[in-house]
């Protein structure tokens, strides 16, 4: 069967995008790695119906094709469609800093996802540090599941950016507010100008450094701070690979869409974080286009909800950066790739041989050739060749077995 | 930037920084260019391999068995690379098959020993190549090699001079090594001055050399004043994820490879190569196919080697793919490299259409083109690698 | 309630939780090391992108712990 449109992703973009398109009586398939819809933002919290869609749970995509009929989504079985939809989220950014790869150190979102979609507590007594709004919800739902918070550190300073987008947001402002009032009910702090640049312990989190920064994230004053857990993040970054594949053009970390929806690449369409992060409510909206570009001209109320969102987004964008200065808090033994445990001074000697861009050291020097094939450490790599992060080609986005493999030699199999 | 060097190096490949290495220990000053960096070519989509096994008794062969020597010894004095003399392991489904593998085998070992007493060693030059060593392996001796192969194989021939190096590090050791400069920039053009190259126009200005060695690999092939007859040859590589103990020990590879290398077919080949690396990852190839420059990625073919990795592992089959690239190799229409002055310009020296062998045959070409420059007697016959053939 | 085997110890687990949480909440943060340094290993990211909290599960190698729904009688090792 070939339907008329198949989403990749259940999250807040896609379970919109899939149920707007049902609606209007399109064959619909809806593909998701996870045992249950909702993605990382709303975990599986409630089931909707989902009715008239062909949902296809567990499913790992690891590559999507141009076929003669449209697309081939390839997962442990493949889905044919004529449109490609893709809304596959983003996961967090990191950044190295020494002891960052001691058990007991999370992503905010790993942290967040430990809460809401386990039910498990991080930690007993956590310390939450990065960049971004996204720290406050982290905190709050930490403090909801009992968990003692010890410190948010926001690692940049107030921005008027931030100031003046809130006050054309009010619903972003309102929820602020309502973070910051719960923050401060359970008296913990939240220093921006601080991040955890150390963290310390023997075979677990037993504490961590926290320093006073500059604006340009240079540390200058430093103090410890005893916990059993590190909830760190630093923004997130769009998962594009499947959309790399298919060679639709990208800008930054993101891909680039156009006011329905619409890639470089015919029948190939993006929403949400893909297209540039914007959280949850630009997902719905752009899921919602998404549909336009198969049944017509979009709402001018969606399309003026978009750029609303899509400029508060900006906003952000310009108030938590990623200052170069996190590359003072590293030590020459600290592991810049976690997978290949390649180590500052390995990245230096694979520079001192000629390597001056990220593809080159990672030839040189395997940071992003392991499991993650460079996703936790892409953007350092990246920066500590002075280069601008971007999309990296993984020709599979899912690691899949030989025997799986296999299966999709089709002249053998027919 | 106008500058003048003694030598011009096209190319940071494995050919090029081993020519710079080469030329600068003969003492001449060198610059290497290339518009993606060191080893941004076909050297960096390779598996490193440094093969006696597969070559056919002939010229390509005593360039092989030299080079095996001449890596072990830029192992000692340079090293960093991962050179690993893991040996290979050529395999056969059949009786028929291996009976084909042993005489060809015969045939190596039996050229090995005329070439190295019929060609005559210069004075100063680098010694005879040894001979090809080779040992029949019965079926049931496969797996004190290989404790993983797969059951049912007629046998095989294990190869202890295959060789493997990291081919990346290996470019970039070598050139750091050389100190030869290397500058980033696309070369537009030769610089021509009557019938004698005179330099090069690159992207950043001219530079004036009293040589130039072309050693562009895939693209050497397509510099208008001098073009050779050199295409791409495209291959995969598979990746699997990394093992604490990689399950293979050789480099192990069917007899259809050594077929598949020496054919002139236009379309899909594939046989399978599998070998390990000292990064704990496997590398599963090996496919050849024609189609121009293009290096998308074709999920049909990396299915067939993945097929035929588990054939000959079948331990590999729940084991996980991570990555996949494509490479091309740079094939001349007899599959002999191109090594030696060009036959229409003066002061211009080609050293490429080493197809899947650049690795393997780099510091042997390098050799020769550096006694080439120098004016010094070559170490063994270059005539059947002259570029002069294609006029 | 689901029961699974690690290590000789039983670790409980609520429906639908994967065995990432499991062992996390059960007090084991780390279930592997690593191939050259043998640093320990286990949740980093929870959400299947730095497959830093592989383990064996039934036998089959290499699965992300995280993103492996915990199933009674399982038989998980590093």
């Amino acid at each position: 069967m070939i339907y008329d449109l198949a989403v990749i992703g259940a999250g807040p973009a896609g379970l919109t995008a899939a149920r707007v398109a049902a609606r209007r009586g399109l064959s619909v398939a809806l593909v998701d790695a996870y045992a249950r819809t909702g993605g990382q933002y709303l975990r599986g919290a409630t089931q909707p119906r989902l009715t008239g869609i062909d949902v296809k749970l567990g499913q790992r995509v690891w590559a999507v094709e141009k076929s003669g009929e449209g697309f081939q989504i390839h997962a442990s079985t493949t889905t044919t469609a004529s449109t490609l939809l893709v809304a596959t989220g983003t996961h967090d950014k990191v950044i190295p800093f020494p002891g960052w790869d001691l058990p007991g150190v999370l992503t905010a979102g790993g942290a967040q996802a430990l809460v809401k979609g386990e039910r498990v507590k991080p930690g007993e007594e956590i310390v939450v540090a990065g960049t971004g709004p996204f720290l406050l919800p982290v905190a709050v739902t930490l403090l909801d599941a009992g968990v003692r918070v010890k410190e948010v550190l926001e690692a940049n300073r107030p921005s008027p950016h931030m100031a003046a987008a809130l006050a054309r947001v009010p619903s972003k402002a309102r929820e602020a507010v309502a973070f910051a009032r719960r923050l401060a009910d359970a008296r913990v702090p939240y220093r921006t100008g601080h991040a955890v640049v150390a963290a310390h312990g023997k075979d677990s989190v037993e504490g961590v450094t926290v320093a006073k920064i500059t604006k340009d994230w240079k540390p200058y004053a430093w103090r410890t701070v005893d916990c059993d857990t590190l909830a760190v993040g630093y923004g997130f970054t769009p998962q594009v690979d499947l959309l790399v594949q298919l060679g639709c053009r990208t800008e930054g970390d993101h891909v680039v869409t156009d006011d329905r929806q619409r890639t470089s690449v015919d029948g190939v369409l993006a929403a949400g974080e893909v297209a540039g992060v914007a959280g949850a409510q630009a997902a719905v909206v752009e899921g919602a286009l998404a549909v336009h570009a198969l049944i017509g001209e979009p709402p001018p109320r969606l399309l003026a909800e978009k750029r609303r969102l899509r400029r508060f987004a900006r906003a952000l964008e310009l108030s938590y950066p990623v200052r170069d200065g996190w590359q003072h808090w590293l030590r020459p033994d600290t592991l810049v790739c976690r997978c290949e445990e390649v180590t500052v001074t390995a990245i230096e000697e694979a520079r001192d041989l000629g390597a001056d861009d990220p593809r080159m050291v990672k030839l040189l020097a395997r940071p992003g050739m392991g499991w993650c094939q460079g996703r936790m450490c892409g953007h350092a790599v990246a920066r500590l060749t002075g280069h601008e992060p971007a999309p990296q080609k993984r020709p599979f986005a899912q690691p899949i077995t030989l025997a799986d493999l296999t299966l999709h030699d089709r002249e053998d199999s027919t | 930037m106008v500058q003048t060097v003694d030598v011009l190096v096209v190319g940071a490949g494995i050919v090029g920084a081993s020519c710079a290495y080469f030329l600068t220990r003969a003492g001449l000053r060198v610059t290497v260019v290339d518009r993606g960096g060191v080893a941004s070519g076909t050297t960096g989509a390779g598996e490193g391999n440094i093969l006696v096994s597969d070559k056919e008794p002939g010229p390509e062969l005593d360039l092989a068995l030299r080079s095996t020597q001449l890596w072990r010894e830029l192992a000692e004095e340079c090293g960093g690379f991962e050179w690993d003399p893991k040996g290979g392991l050529v395999v056969a489904e059949t009786q028929e098959v291996l009976d084909a593998l042993v005489i060809f085998a015969e045939r190596q070992q039996q050229h090995g020993r005329i070439a190295g007493s019929e060609v005559g060693t210069p004075e100063g030059a680098a010694p005879a190549p040894a001979d090809v060593v080779a040992t029949c392996i019965a079926a049931g001796d496969l797996r004190e090699l290989e404790p993983h192969i797969a059951d049912g194989l007629a046998g095989g021939v294990h190869y202890p001079q295959d060789a493997q190096v990291q081919p990346m590090l290996a470019a970039a050791r070598l050139l750091k090594a050389s100190g030869a400069r290397l500058v980033r920039t696309a070369v537009e053009r030769f610089l021509v001055s009557g019938d004698r190259v005179i330099g090069v126009r690159t992207g950043e200005g001219d530079v004036y050399a009293d040589a130039v060695v072309n050693a562009a690999g895939t693209w050497a092939g397509s510099f208008a004043q001098a073009p050779l007859p050199i295409r791409p040859r495209k291959g995969f590589i598979l990746v699997t994820q990394p093992f604490v103990v990689p399950p293979i020990r050789h480099k192990v590879y069917t007899a259809a490879y050594i077929t598949n290398v020496a054919s002139d077919a236009e379309g899909l080949e594939t046989s399978g190569v599998i070998e390990s690396t000292q990064a704990g990852t496997v590398l599963i190839g090996a496919s050849r196919q024609r189609v121009g420059y293009d290096t998308s990625i074709d999920y049909r073919v990396l299915a067939k080697l993945a097929r035929q990795a588990i054939g000959l592992f079948p331990v590999l089959a729940d084991r996980q793919v991570m990555r996949a690239y494509a490479g091309l190799r740079p094939y001349s229409p007899d599959h002999l490299p191109v090594i030696g002055p060009d036959w229409r310009l003066e002061n211009l020296f080609h050293a490429c259409g080493h197809e899947g062998a650049g690795i393997g045959l780099a510091p042997a070409t390098a050799e020769m083109i550096t006694a080439q420059i120098t004016g010094e007697p070559t170490p063994r016959d270059p005539a059947p690698f002259a570029p002069g053939r294609f006029a | 309630m689901i029961e699974f085997g690690f290590q000789g110890r039983t670790i409980t687990a609520e429906e639908g939780q994967s065995i990432g949480a499991a062992l996390h909440a059960a007090g084991i943060r780390s279930w592997r090391t690593t191939r050259f340094g043998n640093r320990p290993r286990g949740l980093f990211c929870a959400i299947g992108a730095c497959f830093d909290c592989l383990l064996t599960v039934n036998g089959t190698p290499d699965q992300r712990a995280c993103q492996t729904v915990a199933r009674s009688g399982d038989e998980v090792s590093p």
